[in-house]
């Protein structure tokens, strides 16, 4: 493996603990949209807040880690992308501000008029946000990003068929995860009407995920056929391999093995993920840009690889407490959401 | 380092070159404006809310551990409300950062196209410390009854100590900008990048350094006039009290540090990068025995209407009255900076720097005779203006980093006009940005003061509220 290889790998790792972390937590957004009235969807509001309250900014780095690296590693794929998609990054940019500006006030308001303008802020933002980054992706995926600064159509890079598909898909997958994810949740609180709730939203967005990324294969067929054949080709495997998550994480779902249903549906997404990234392989940007032709001097992927590599020492273990510390029963739970510093 | 190694790319910032460049140019003047403002508005945004990431966590865990020592409630309390406020900064602080790293590539592709690898390592260093600060707030901010005092207070240490290295990280990349280090120009690509010597550029330390003292500066004093304006309210509560001493002592003990930290940093300027000198100062000419101008307004290669200082300027700058200083004359007239802005700004921060040194001076000596720091309406009041001066200070002295390094982004090497985008249209993306950050600022403010003025715990008894 070359130093740019290894370099977008570290990437590419990167950008799929945003998926499943940050995407969680974009997700939570989504259902709280859902929720419905002040009243009824109180409980299920709480435990979204609860889910992502200490984490999700620590998952919002995963974001700054892989932007970072991509200037660092390959900056004429940042300028190219960051310029053709003018539009809708600079949506991405606000909807990230509204978003994680938005919970935070609602965390700190107490008036109920207050609490819900930014509730609703909050969940408007947490699914266009996604929405956006899928319609950027889409275009990088279907070709749209040539090499250059602006090279590419300012609009139609955006705006067309793939760009929909990745839209689309970014939102159902966020839905996806967070719904299983909040099922565990729900339960170790010892909520368990609250489990059953998202576990019959788990299980519907599961299908529709499923039924979006399958008919996306026809959209890619007709769009895209470049990834097409690369999903077909060199990433079938991997393809496969999240079909099968998929398939397992419905089936624990239905068995209420919320944990190992996690897992199975973290790994159907990541799957998909490292599926795009073989199909494309060794192309970073479409239509003849490779890896190695984008990548930066060897001396500052070395320098990249080893600082990620020391700093991980530091990142993981502190990842880890992090979780296990917001992941295990509160030893004196006066309520949730009411802790001292509340 | 290599600078000059390579004739054809490099140009000498003093005398300049053709404009004319194969990079991006803006569609239209009007838009390479509008990137200008986009960035300014953003960047001067988080700035300030940055400064308070960076010095608040430390003074907010000094109470908490004094009140885990003594036992005494009023230290905790404040701790947590600090904690409660520093929830709301740390959210739009990161959010706000996030936007800058998003319009880098969206704003100036021109510039990270070429120059992204060569400032890659601090920002890379500095997402690290953004992660370790971030868990560590999470576990600060949420697992107060989930660990014990002790464990909790250490909690804190990881984000007083990754605030400070990520604002060390991010300003060494600034700091690169003006003296740009650790790379070769080969056909217009960059060649022999060395990340760490462009890192630790020689503008590194006396700007980090600069950087972290006015965020504790800013952070220390905007705190302090909270409470400062509730004494001036009447109120006599010792919550009141420690809640404006703690803070207020860190910004003033720093003040004359920093004071002497911006005289090395002007002093750097004036061997390093004289043309941000003497546009801060107005100097047309070269020349020697140069005076110090207070005031003034600069129109054609004169500073008029400004009080003299005979000599003082080759003394500050040189200790020698017979310095030499390089004026202005010196750089071709497109590489000039604009003067008037430059040199206003700098000396607004100059006059707030001094004036929280004298209000420190007033509180400290009062201290020394009475063990107690004044309570009069006037010094009060003037605490209280401090903590929207200090802001203020920190933003003029931006304006004169930024403005000062102008018409180049990588000073001697880009021009900013050949890194904007060419895409078209981006007042419309100005506009955006600037109605969600009015939003953001007026919702800001209004959950802080929320946040401070909600009742105490029941055992207090509140004036405010009374």
């Amino acid at each position: 493996m070359s130093l740019a290889e290894l370099m977008i790998a570290v990437m590419w790792a990167g950008l799929t603990a945003y998926v499943l972390l940050g995407g969680a937590d974009f997700g939570g957004g989504f259902w709280d949209l859902l929720a419905g009235g002040t009243r009824k969807g109180a409980e299920q509001r709480d435990l979204i807040n609860h889910s992502i309250g200490p984490v999700w900014e620590a998952n919002h780095v995963w974001l700054i880690f892989v932007i970072v690296l991509c200037w660092t590693g390959f900056p004429e794929v940042f300028a190219a992308v960051s310029s053709t998609m003018y539009i809708p990054l600079t949506l991405v940019a606000l909807g990230i501000i509204a978003r994680g500006a938005a919970f935070a006030f609602r965390k700190a308001s107490t008036e109920l008029g207050h609490r819900r303008v930014y509730g609703f802020a909050f969940a408007l933002s947490s699914v266009l946000t996604p929405f956006f980054l899928g319609t950027v992706a889409g275009g990088i995926a279907s070709g749209r990003t040539p090499a250059g600064i602006a090279a590419g159509d300012l609009v139609g890079s955006w705006i067309n068929p793939t760009s929909a598909l990745g839209g689309v898909l970014a939102v159902a997958v966020a839905a996806y995860l967070a719904a299983v994810f909040l099922c565990a949740d729900a339960r170790r609180e010892g909520a368990d009407a609250l489990a059953e709730t998202f576990r019959r939203k788990a299980l519907g967005t599961a299908a529709v995920t499923g039924v979006v990324a399958l008919g996306g294969i026809a959209v890619l067929h007709a769009d895209a056929p470049r990834l097409y054949s690369g999903l077909v080709g060199k990433g079938l495997p991997l393809i496969l391999v999240s079909v099968l998550g998929g398939v397992a994480s419905l089936a624990l779902l239905l068995r209420r093995r919320y944990l190992p249903s996690r897992v199975a549906a973290a790994v159907a997404v990541a799957a998909l993920l490292w599926g795009w990234a073989v199909a494309q392989y060794p192309l970073v940007l479409l239509p003849d840009t490779t890896i190695e032709e984008a990548a930066a001097q060897p001396a500052v992927l070395r320098v990249g690889l080893v600082v990620t590599l020391v700093g991980a020492v530091l990142l993981l273990p502190s990842l880890w407490w992090m979780f296990s510390l917001f992941q295990r029963e509160q030893p004196h739970t006066p309520g949730r959401g009411a802790s001292a510093s509340e | 380092m290599r600078a000059g190694a390579v004739p054809r790319a490099v140009r000498d910032p003093m005398t300049g070159s053709s404009a004319a460049e194969l990079l991006a140019e803006a569609a239209s003047p009007a838009d390479l404006v509008a990137a200008r403002i986009q960035m300014a508005l953003s960047l001067g945004w988080h700035i300030v809310i940055a400064c308070f990431g960076v010095g608040m966590p430390a003074i907010t865990v000094f109470a908490e551990w004094r009140g885990n020592r003594t036992g005494d409630e009023v230290y905790r309390l404040l701790a947590q409300r600090w904690a409660k406020a520093m929830g709301v900064l740390f959210a739009v602080g990161a959010v706000s950062g996030t936007i800058l790293s998003f319009e880098m590539g969206v704003l100036w592709p021109g510039m990270m196209d070429t120059y992204g690898q060569v400032i890659g390592l601090p920002f890379t260093l500095e997402g690290f410390a953004f992660f370790i600060e971030a868990i560590f707030l999470g576990i600060y901010l949420y697992a107060w009854d989930r660990l014990s005092p002790r464990v909790h207070v250490l909690t804190g240490i990881p984000v007083c100590v990754a605030g400070v290295a990520s604002a060390f990280f991010v300003v060494t990349a600034n700091a690169w900008m003006n003296q740009p280090r650790g790379f070769d120009l080969e056909n217009g690509r960059v060649v022999q990048v060395e990340p760490w010597a462009a890192m630790f550029n020689p503008a590194a330390w006396p700007q980090t350094v600069h950087m972290i003292i006015a965020a504790f500066m800013v952070a220390g004093f905007g705190m302090a006039a909270v409470y400062a304006a509730a004494l001036l309210r009447g109120s006599r509560e010792r919550y009141h009290r420690l809640g404006f001493l703690i803070p207020f002592t860190v910004g003033a003990v720093l003040t004359p540090v920093q004071i002497g930290v911006g005289d090395w940093a002007a002093k750097f300027l004036a061997e390093n990068q004289p043309i941000k000198l003497a546009a801060i100062e107005g100097v047309y000419e070269t020349a020697r025995n140069v005076p110090l101008h207070i005031g003034g307004v600069y129109q054609q290669g004169e500073l008029r209407y400004a009080l003299e200082i005979p000599n003082g300027l080759s003394l500050l700058a040189h200790w020698n009255p017979n310095g030499r200083i390089l004026g202005l004359a010196e750089a071709a007239a497109e590489n000039r900076p604009p003067v008037n802005i430059v040199h206003w700004s700098f000396q607004m921060m100059v006059a707030i720097g001094f004036g929280l040194l004298l209000l420190g001076i007033w509180c400290g000596l009062v201290w020394w005779r009475r063990r107690s720091f004044p309570r009069n309406r006037v010094f009060l009041a003037l605490a209280t203006a401090a903590g929207f001066a200090a802001p203020l200070a920190l933003e003029f002295g931006w304006i004169t980093t930024e403005v000062g390094r102008q018409p180049w982004i990588v000073w001697g090497r880009m021009r900013t006009a050949e890194a904007v985008t060419p895409v078209p249209g981006l007042y419309g993306g100005l506009l955006a940005v600037a109605v969600v950050y009015l939003v953001m600022t007026v919702a800001t403010i209004y959950v802080l003061r929320r946040l401070a003025r909600a009742p105490l715990a029941p055992q207090e008894h509140d004036e405010e509220h009374a």
